[in-house]
């Protein structure tokens, strides 16, 4: 075989390669989409392409629950734990990079290895915290309960950002005249924004996707979020599972995290490879 | 408009003592340099005096005013740092008003000091670039430009030509000087080119291990050196030192004999001294010449020749394990491997006894230097 050959068949193998992991993370979502347009027994014959087309699904899922009122949960408990979450994350870290105190490695090494510990094995502790803050059954219950899955790695990746901003812009902001809380705001939040959309998106879409916590702390419907509403989807009886209705909804609060990955994509792209390399 | 005395400096980061009891007096309107080699705390006097690092003993004066314990932007000093730390999302117009805004000094006011601080340093044209489309050259006046704005008693510059080529570190010195003559404000400048620092400064600090080695006018420095070190680090290329042993000493000179058994008399203040004390004499390259063998202080082998276009530098091994330096005429034929002869003028030569302290010079007659001296 001579080299072009060669050459070809190495790209073949590549794209063939790319391919396969493109199928293996697309194929379930575009699954669910085929199905979510379907109804009846269609829902149990297997195609790999559109045969038919129905909104159906998409308007019972209003009807059987309050899906509106859990997504608007979802959207608030979100959003208020990215706050929270950067909120912390840049004070704390400010602290943990520029200020020289004693323990500082120990505390930095403590707030990671929370993140270690699975969720089952604090839930029952966690459970008596909300309930004794009165919080029980509560989307404050939620947001706090999810700090702990979000505030590690936020923390971490921001004070690991701060520690790479030059020293010396720190110094010419306190020569002229800016107190701490100052220079945070005015010097380091804008020089930070991709570390904060990187920081702020993971922390979304962890909060967005949490379910064990969430079925939980939470005791009725209105106060559900999304993804223990599908899980709670039933059907008309006990032996159906309304496959349909299950599969609009995950393609609705899908949806949302595509679109923000898309907008955010290439901050998030600087934001991770940022302090690698200084640029 | 201030002064600035410092009484017994000392820092201490921990146990480790890095400024040992520094005393100091600038004058009102004086161009200071701290130079020193690196490591030896001028960089860290310069933050003592702008307030970032904490003063551990003795007293800083600014105007009259005790302010040890005065936060940095009640102590009426600006900085202008190596590293220029604009801040990069902010426009020149508004990293120079900053400053001016955290004061809350009206927007009229901050317009007006930023428009003449720009017109000053020539940047009207640049007022709305950000810090990364400008060059090195600008992104330092822009610096300069955000200290001139708040109207300081006293500007800091830490090293802030380091990071600009070498054309243009000429240009930002000439207008540094007469942005200098121009404000007329103390300004403290730190930096380890003593070209720097024998060109700008009306008085020069040389530190070495966070102690002060001397204080002077530039030529001071350079006629008079106080040490072994100053006489060492003052001066480009650097002095040749060259032992020799006392025959004969009197207040009025001092005569030595060389390794290479030459004897020389040395127009120098000899007291303190004896017969028969081993002594260090320094050359500068610059007052040497090639001689003839027989008349030459001493001889030695030319190792190196190095051409600069304007004077030649010619390394003489002499048999000791330093290279002696010679600055000759730009035209020279010496070659590599030959023999010469080196000779100097005695009133150009300097003694130093055993403890590397300098003798004092007796037939120093220079112009400039009698200028500076007289300013002072």
């Amino acid at each position: 075989m001579n080299a072009k050959a060669w050459k070809y068949l190495r790209k073949a193998a590549f794209w063939l390669l790319v391919a396969v992991i493109v199928l293996f993370a697309v194929f379930p979502f575009y699954y669910a989409i085929l199905t979510s347009f379907e109804t009846g027994s269609a829902l149990f014959e297997v195609n790999y392409l559109p045969e038919s087309f129905s909104l159906i699904n998409y308007i019972s899922v209003f009807k059987g629950q309050p899906f509106g009122h859990n997504i608007f949960n979802s959207i608030f408990v979100s959003f208020l734990v990215v706050a929270l979450s950067l909120l912390l994350g840049v004070t704390a870290s400010y602290a943990l990079a520029r200020v020289k105190f004693a323990g500082r490695g120990l505390l930095l090494i403590t707030i990671l290895s929370v993140s270690m510990f699975p969720q089952v094995a604090v839930l029952s502790g966690m459970f008596e915290l909300i309930r004794g803050l009165g919080l029980y059954n509560s989307m404050f219950g939620l947001a706090i309960s999810y700090m702990m899955l979000t505030l590690p790695f936020t923390v971490w990746v921001l004070t690991a950002f701060m520690r790479d901003l030059p020293r010396e812009l720190e110094e010419a902001a306190v020569m002229d005249g800016a107190t701490p809380w100052t220079v945070i705001r005015r010097v380091f939040l804008p020089v930070m924004w991709p570390a904060m959309v990187t920081t702020g998106l993971l922390a979304f879409i962890a909060a967005w996707n949490e379910f064990l916590f969430a079925l939980t702390f939470t005791l009725t419907d209105d106060k559900r979020t999304v993804p223990v509403a599908i899980a709670l989807i039933s059907g008309a009886s006990q032996h159906e599972m309304p496959w349909g209705n299950i599969m609009a909804a995950s393609v609705i609060v899908t949806l949302p995290l595509i679109v923000l990955v898309l907008i955010f994509q290439r901050r998030i792209v600087s934001g991770l490879t940022a302090g690698a390399v200084k640029g | 408009m201030a002064d600035v005395v410092l009484k017994q400096i000392r820092k201490r980061f921990g146990p480790i003592e890095t400024i040992h009891g520094v005393d100091l007096n600038i004058r009102d309107g004086e161009f200071c340099v701290f130079v020193g080699p690196s490591g030896c705390g001028k960089s860290t006097l310069l933050r003592l005096i702008a307030g970032l690092e904490d003063i551990s003993d003795g007293e800083l004066r600014i105007g009259g005013d005790v302010v040890n314990d005065t936060v940095p932007k009640d102590r009426g000093v600006a900085m202008v740092f190596q590293s220029y730390a604009l801040y990069p999302h902010m426009s020149v117009f508004e990293n120079m008003a900053f400053g001016l805004d955290l004061a809350k000094h009206s927007k009229d006011e901050q317009n007006a000091r930023v428009m003449a601080a720009a017109k000053t340093l020539q940047l009207e044209e640049l007022l709305d670039r950000k810090p990364k489309e400008l060059s090195g050259g600008q992104r330092q006046r822009v610096a300069i430009g955000r200290a001139i704005v708040r109207k300081p008693r006293v500007f800091l510059f830490d090293e802030p030509l380091s990071n600009l080529d070498a054309a243009l570190r000429v240009q930002m010195r000439i207008e540094l000087a007469k942005l200098h003559e121009k404000l007329n404000t103390t300004m403290i400048y730190v930096t380890h080119d003593q070209v720097e620092a024998m060109t700008m400064a009306d008085k020069i600090v040389v530190l070495r291990a966070g102690t002060v080695e001397q204080v002077g006018t530039p030529l001071e420095l350079y006629h008079y050196p106080a040490n072994l070190f100053v006489a060492g680090f003052i001066g480009s290329p650097k002095m040749n030192f060259i032992s020799a042993k006392i025959t004969q000493v009197s207040q009025q000179s001092v005569t030595l004999k060389l390794e290479s058994g030459k004897e020389v008399s040395l127009p120098v203040d000899g007291s303190g001294l004896a017969t028969a004390d081993r002594v260090t004499v320094g050359i500068r390259p610059e007052h040497c010449s090639i001689a003839d063998q027989d008349t030459a202080l001493f001889t030695g082998t030319v190792e190196v020749v190095e051409h600069l276009g304007e004077a030649g530098l010619v390394y003489v091994r002499t048999g000791s394990d330093e290279l002696f330096v010679a600055r000759v005429a730009g035209d020279t034929a010496i070659k590599t491997g030959e023999t010469v002869g080196i000779q100097a003028a005695e009133q150009d030569c300097y003694v130093f006894d055993t403890a590397d302290m300098a003798k004092r010079r007796l037939a120093v007659d220079n112009a400039p230097l009698k200028a500076q001296m007289a300013l002072n």
